[in-house]
């Protein structure tokens, strides 16, 4: 037992149930439903801009990239324009791949002692499938959702779902998405709870998200197969949500339970979010390993906010004190009889 | 180094995007659809299933009824109130809801769900017996 995983694990379900008795039993559709979204979204926002316009003011003096490869440097030796890019243009492309396929998750090793002593580095791979499942199919559920949000249902969000439902088992379909989505997410939890080294290193931030995106995830899965909702119902209250324009309280309350729960699953995570490792999502456009031209040798970086440092030079040091110093014997550079020259 | 001007370009880009919803239905009203009951629903006044459980659950239904005419040849659905039905989307569901375009479909578009049955199954296969 953890009491990392263990604690973010119990947060998860309390919030579940604060929401599901809230609607179930107290009958809190309009906190819920409607109120908890609001102001979520709000922090979100607000939240989200305050922490990067924080990071926009903190300091570059230096440019500081993370080089994977040969700078350029003698004309016949061969430069790797891609992981140490010279030009804006190469460092677009460098950020690009980075974001679209995780390239510094692909490059993860891990070390092993062989029997005989020897040490190995190996490809591991996991991870990097992980999160790419992961993030993708996280991608691809959220635009999916805006079916619930947007009227008419515009023709590339049913194009997506088409391509989603493409094996056509289920009804309704099984959307692969979804599956990906919780498949993964829990891989990358289990990742932690299981590999020691991970779970050294892993806190209680680290596995609340991983928890709270589980639970959307089920929660949703829930819903749509198994446990089903009034879908009707929920689109008018969440087109109500985008609207203002709220639909009757007969409609809020002949929703089931689980959709609240689902729905502050994700106004928490969304509040939580700006205070979160996962503004990773902002952070990753920012990174100064990542987004500046490794130039450094090219051209002369002069931190652009240094003002102008009032020095005294040995020069003027030897002005003030030449006569004292050669009393005392000490060399000067200047003499004492080129010193009154100048002077004249 | 200071990219304040790209980085709140792209901070505005985003918030824009994350409240795209909000602009995309701006000054749209987006009303629940009216589903229309057909005269033969009308009449019959009861569903396969009590009101609630057809609603959310008629595709699990169909997926049942489906399984077991295609795999085990056996046509015929007892409901709760011991009601016989014959087990088939276009002779049974779409005889009584004769109306899909304002019933099934209408609620469909809104829920943005495009069933697939009817590359196959059509509409009143009695209009293609003559
Ligand atoms: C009250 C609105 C409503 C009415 C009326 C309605 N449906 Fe549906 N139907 C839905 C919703 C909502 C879904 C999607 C459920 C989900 O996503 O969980 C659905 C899904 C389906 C599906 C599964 C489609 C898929 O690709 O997953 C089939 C098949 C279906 N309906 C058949 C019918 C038929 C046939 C009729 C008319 C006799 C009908 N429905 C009338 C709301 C309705
Ligand atoms: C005997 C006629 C009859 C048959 C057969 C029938 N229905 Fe119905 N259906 C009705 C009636 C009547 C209602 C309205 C029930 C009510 O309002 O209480 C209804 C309601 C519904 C609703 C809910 C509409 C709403 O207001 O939300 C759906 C969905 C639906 N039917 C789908 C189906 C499907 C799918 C089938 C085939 C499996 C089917 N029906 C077979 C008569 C029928
Ligand atoms: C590839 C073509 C095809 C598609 C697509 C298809 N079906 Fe069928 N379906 C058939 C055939 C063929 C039968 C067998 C007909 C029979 O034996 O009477 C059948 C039988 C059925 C039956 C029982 C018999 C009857 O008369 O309805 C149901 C119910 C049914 N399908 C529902 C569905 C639903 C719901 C969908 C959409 C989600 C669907 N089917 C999509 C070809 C298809
Ligand atoms: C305010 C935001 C949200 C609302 C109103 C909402 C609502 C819903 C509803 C109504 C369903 C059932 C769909 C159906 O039966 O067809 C569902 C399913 C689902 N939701 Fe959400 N949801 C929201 C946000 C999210 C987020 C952020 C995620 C991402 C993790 C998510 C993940 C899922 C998943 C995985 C499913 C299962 C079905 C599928 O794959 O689409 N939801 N959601």
């Amino acid at each position: 037992m953890n009491v990392k995983y263990m604690y973010s694990f119990l947060a998860v379900i309390v919030l579940f149930l604060i929401a599901y008795v809230g609607t179930e039993a107290v009958g809190l559709q309009w906190l819920f439903g409607v109120l908890i979204p609001y102001a979520a979204l709000l922090v979100f926002v607000i939240g989200f801009g305050r922490r990067v316009m924080s990071w926009a003011r903190s300091a570059v003096p230096f440019r500081i990239p993370t080089t994977c490869g040969q700078q350029k440097t003698l004309p016949w030796i061969r430069p790797n324009s891609i992981d140490n890019p010279t030009t804006t243009g190469a460092v677009a492309v460098r950020m690009f791949l980075e974001i679209v396929t995780f390239r510094s998750l692909f490059r993860n090793t891990r070390m092993k002692a062989k029997a005989d002593g020897r040490i190995t580095y190996q490809l591991e791979l996991f991870l990097w499938l992980g999160a790419l499942a992961f993030h993708y199919a996280f991608a691809t559920v959220l635009v999916r959702h805006l079916r619930f949000f947007m009227e008419p249902v515009p023709v590339p969000i049913k194009l997506i779902e088409t391509l989603d439902a493409f094996f056509q088992f289920g009804l309704p379909v099984v959307y692969l998405s979804g599956v990906v989505l919780a498949a993964a997410v829990l891989y990358l939890a289990l990742r932690r709870v299981f590999i020691p080294t991970v779970r050294y290193i892993s806190l209680a931030n680290d596995f609340f998200p991983l928890f709270l995106i589980f639970g959307i995830a089920f929660t949703g899965i829930l819903m749509r197969y198994f446990a089903k909702v009034d879908i009707v119902g929920i689109k008018a209250l969440t087109m109500g949500l985008v609207t203002f324009s709220f639909p009757e309280s007969e409609v809020l309350k002949g929703i089931s339970g689980l959709f609240y729960g689902h729905l502050f699953f994700v106004s928490v995570l969304l509040a939580y979010f700006p205070f979160s490792k996962l503004m990773h999502l902002g952070g990753i456009f920012l990174s100064p390993t990542r987004n500046l031209t490794t130039d450094t040798r090219a051209r002369r970086h002069v931190n652009p906010w240094n003002y102008p440092v009032k020095v005294h030079t040995y020069e003027e040091y030897e002005d003030d004190f030449r006569e004292k110093m050669v009393e005392a014997g000490l060399p000067v550079v200047k003499s004492l009889e080129a010193a009154a020259a100048e002077k004249e | 180094m200071n990219d304040k001007g790209k980085i709140v370009a792209g901070l505005v880009i985003f918030l824009v995007m994350v409240t795209f919803p909000f602009w995309y239905n701006l000054g749209k009203a987006a009303p629940a659809p009216e589903i229309v009951l057909s005269a033969q629903a009308k009449a019959a006044g009861a569903c396969v299933l009590p009101k609630a459980e057809i609603k959310t659950e008629h595709m699990q239904l169909l997926d049942v009824w489906r399984d077991t005419v295609v795999r085990e040849g056996q046509r015929v659905y007892v409901n709760a109130e011991g009601k016989k039905f014959d087990m088939s989307l276009s002779n049974t569901c779409l005889d009584c809801h004769s109306n899909r375009k304002e019933f099934c479909d209408r609620c469909h578009t809104y829920a943005s769900v495009d069933p697939y049955c009817y590359d196959c199954h059509i509409e009143d296969p009695k209009e293609n017996d003559q």
